[in-house]
Formats: structure tokens, sequence, C-alpha cells
């Protein structure tokens, strides 16, 4: 599968956030505090289901929000630019695309070493997604998680045990949950 | 699906341009007509090949809220756990997956503090236990697909 990486290398650290803050029903901050202005909210909420496909989506926008175009534009440049917008594009329906086997594989990295193990996985050309979350003992001895998407069963077994191979030692275990049907894929709705 | 909609898909995952006519200014990159970009992205989206077109927000830098949850969901109850979960406008995407825990979904929140909220309810509607692993760090995020 040929892939084009657009932030691969780029680590978000929460720095501040705990990990008994995490816990649940604890209080959970604004990862980066980055808080959004009200105009920035409207032309969320004028977008959160896509663009207009029209000639002109950005004036489409603007009339939605009640600003001039132009500072749609600006604001969405400035958006872009922060990160607030990861990008500006189609979102594919990879299984549409024939992207039938997607598989969440989840790591046993003890905790020192889940830093170093995301960071070889997140490098990786051919997983879309890679974090580290909670394990929750003794069921759930799983801190690393990396999507991966092949159109064959056996396509996918080989990503996984390159995974394998790049994690080595660092993990003491695995599990890949394919996903059997999509339930519901809307997206961010404020 | 023919070729010229493949380049579309291949190029258009990103890197849209912001301008008074983005269209046009992707199709003259693309060597098509705007009207027919216009076309086909519309015509993919109709047919399900491209689930948006638009900006992608990122939840947490705009203060919001944003953790992964599974559940185990007995077989005969799927179903109808699924409508209860999906019924919650704060549950971005909900996937069955093959395992104990077989219900795996996103919930964004536009305050943090909600998530908790959303999860308390689902456990309270459901009467199953949700089991909540947000991300303590993010390695990647971003992987485009070829069509």
């Amino acid at each position: 599968m040929k892939i084009e990486q657009s932030e691969r290398g780029s680590v978000e650290r929460p720095g501040a956030l705990a990990e008994e803050s995490q816990a649940r029903g604890g209080a959970r901050p604004a990862l980066e505090g980055q808080i959004i202005d009200t105009i920035d909210r409207a032309i969320v909420k004028a977008t959160q289901d896509g663009l207009p496909l029209v000639e002109r989506p950005y004036h489409a926008v603007a009339e939605t929000v009640g600003i001039p175009p132009e500072e749609v534009m600006e604001r969405l440049e400035r958006l872009l630019a922060a990160g607030v917008i990861r990008r500006i594009g189609l979102v594919p329906n990879h299984y549409a695309l024939g992207y039938g086997f997607n598989g969440m594989t989840v790591w046993d990295v003890a905790d020192g070493d889940v830093s170093e193990a995301g960071r070889l996985v997140g490098e990786l050309d051919f997983v879309s997604h890679c974090y580290h979350r909670p394990r929750a003992l003794p069921d759930w001895p799983y801190s690393l998680f990396a999507m991966i998407h092949a159109k064959e069963r056996v396509a996918a077994d080989a990503l996984v045990a390159r995974i394998a191979a790049t994690l080595g030692p660092l993990s003491s275990g695995h599990l890949v949950l394919f996903s059997s049907r999509i339930l519901k894929k809307t997206g961010l709705r404020l | 699906m023919d070729d010229t909609d493949r380049r579309i898909v291949n190029a258009l995952q990103g890197g849209f341009p912001i301008a008074e006519r983005p269209f046009a200014a992707a199709a003259e990159a693309l060597g098509l007509e705007e009207a027919d970009l216009l076309a086909r992205i519309k015509a993919m989206r109709d047919d399900g090949v491209i689930s948006r077109f638009g900006p992608l927000w990122h939840a947490e830098k705009m203060g919001g809220g944003l953790t992964l949850s599974a559940m185990s969901v007995p077989a005969e109850r799927f179903d109808d756990v699924a409508a209860i979960v999906n019924s919650f406008p704060e549950v971005a995407h909900n996937y069955a997956r093959d395992h104990a825990l077989n219900m795996w979904f996103v919930v964004a929140t536009e305050r943090p503090e909600r998530i908790a909220e959303v999860l308390a309810e689902i456990e309270a509607r459901t009467g199953l236990a949700v089991h909540d692993m947000p991300k303590i760090e993010e390695f990647f995020v971003g992987l485009r697909f070829e069509a």
C-alpha cells in the first residue's frame, strides 16, 4: 500500500496530563488549552458536516456565519497553521476503497518503554493512528494502540508481523481487533 | 470509480486550497475542469466513497474532550445497545470489533467534563460497564489511503 504522510514524526505530548487525571470521572484538562472564539465555533458548526460543494464554498460558509468571506479564509488559514484543523480535504471511506481488514492492534508495552515504542511504531508508513492509552489490568494489559488497514487478511497479518518485529522485546503480548462493522461514523459534532 | 476519481481521492486527502474558487484551483492542478471536479466529488460523496469533504477539526485543540471507550455487549443486545450509544451526538465513531470488548466508540465533546457525563449516561441506559481509554500520548495520526 502506497501512502503519503502528512504529520508523521510529529508527537503530541500533553505535558501536564497526569495519569490520575485520566481516571474515570476525574477532571480532564483541555489538552492544549487553545480555546477557539465564538466566530471560530460558528465556522466549526457551519463546516462540521463538510464544506458546501459549490464554486465558492468559503463564501457560502461566510454567509451562514454572517462575516465577510475574507475573514472566513483568514481564520481557516490561522486554525490550520495552529493545528486546530488537522487538514482540509476529503476523507475516503476506506471500506469503499477495498480496505476490508481494518485492525486495531494493541500491544503490552511496559510504561517506561511506551514513548520509545510509540515513536518506532508511529514511524511505520502503514500505521494510520498510534496512541498510548491506559491499560486496564488484569483483563487488558495493552497500552500501545496502532491501527492498520489492508485489502486482504494475509496482508494485514504481514503488517502486524512488521509491528511485532519493530517492537521486538518491547512488547510482551498483543492482540488484533478487526472491525466487523461500522456502527457510526459521523465525526465531530458541536 | 474511474481513474480520474482515484486521482482525485489520492490528491485531495489534504491540502485543499483556501481561496475564493478552491475547486477551480484544485481542478487545475489535476488537469480537470472545476465543474467536473465538483460533480465527481458530489457523486463520490453520494455513493459513500467519500465520508466527508472539508476541514478535519482537532477536538482537543478546540478545548474539547476526546476519548476511546469500549464495552462488552451481549450478542442478543448488540443492536439495541448500538442504537443507544449512537443516539448520543457526542459519539463520533462506533465500530464493532471481534473481541470480548466488542463495541469501541470515540466520544468527542465540546467541554472536556462532558466526557464523563456521556459515559455515565451510557452506563446508566445500557446497564453495561464502559471501559474508558483516553489517549495519554499521540504518536501519529494522518495516514492517507491510496485509492
